[in-house]
């Protein structure tokens, strides 16, 4: 990304440049978040819109097409964004090398991990029998 | 300020207590009647409900901080009265939106 000139006056007299791969990251947690904008709005409106909230209700909704890819973008996006943004906070507040990158990989393991659980149950749900 | 920092908190609540409500809740239903049973009672006693009002409020506050902050992605919105208008209309915002959504919700379920 060549937007200008936005280096700091200590970044130009290190003369090191930038790391060339913030800006991606920088984008994808803004278009990450007007998904979850709309698969929000989505979610909060279908839980106030069924007719209540019991398990056979809930099956019967994430069982179908309509309740069940919606949740699963929420699924992945969420976990996505929500890596990205505690990357940010980890960034900005835990310096030293070793601890970051320690946290940063545990946020990962966690997020990657969670992810699957949740998407592993929201399959079991949409492909499974509903008696 | 004061909103920057709340995103950050609530991004950070969502991010952990949220997303762990989530998966059990998918979770419990992949599971069967049973383990719905058991997220239903836990998510419905008086310490699941502050939890569940606490993290409704937590995504709305976050969303329309997070819109704020897009807008501002655009250089929009730096004059101080703007700014401090658009950051008071958020939290306004996310503590009505929360409210009106558990009066609907506590008046259908129970």
């Amino acid at each position: 990304m060549s937007l200008g000139d936005s280096s700091t006056p200590l970044g130009k007299v290190r003369g090191l440049g930038s790391a060339r791969e913030g800006g991606e990251h920088w984008l994808t947690e803004r278009v990450t978040s007007i998904a979850l904008l709309l698969l929000g709005v989505w979610l909060i409106a279908s839980l106030l819109l069924l007719p209540d909230l019991s398990y056979r209700t809930v099956l019967e909704w994430l069982h179908g097409a309509g309740g069940a890819v919606p949740m699963a973008l929420f699924v992945i996006i969420g976990f996505k964004h929500a890596l990205d943004g505690m990357k940010v906070v980890v960034d900005d507040y835990v310096h030293e090398p070793g601890n970051n990158f320690a946290l940063n990989t545990v946020l990962l393991f966690l997020a990657v991990g969670g992810g699957a659980l949740a998407l592993f149950a929201l399959a079991r749900i949409a492909f499974g029998a509903v008696a | 300020m004061t909103v920057s920092i709340l995103h950050r908190i609530t991004g950070s609540g969502l991010a952990i207590i949220g997303l762990a409500v989530l998966a059990w809740w998918l979770v419990a239903t992949a599971s069967g009647p049973d383990s719905y049973a058991a997220f239903a009672k836990v998510a419905g006693s008086p310490i699941g409900i502050i939890v569940l009002i606490g993290l409704t409020w937590a995504f709305f506050q976050h969303l329309l901080s997070g819109i704020r902050h897009l807008v501002m992605d655009t250089g929009a919105g730096f004059e101080l009265s703007t700014n401090k208008r658009f950051a008071m209309l958020t939290m306004v915002g996310s503590i009505l939106l929360t409210a009106a959504l558990w009066v609907y919700l506590l008046g259908v379920v129970k």
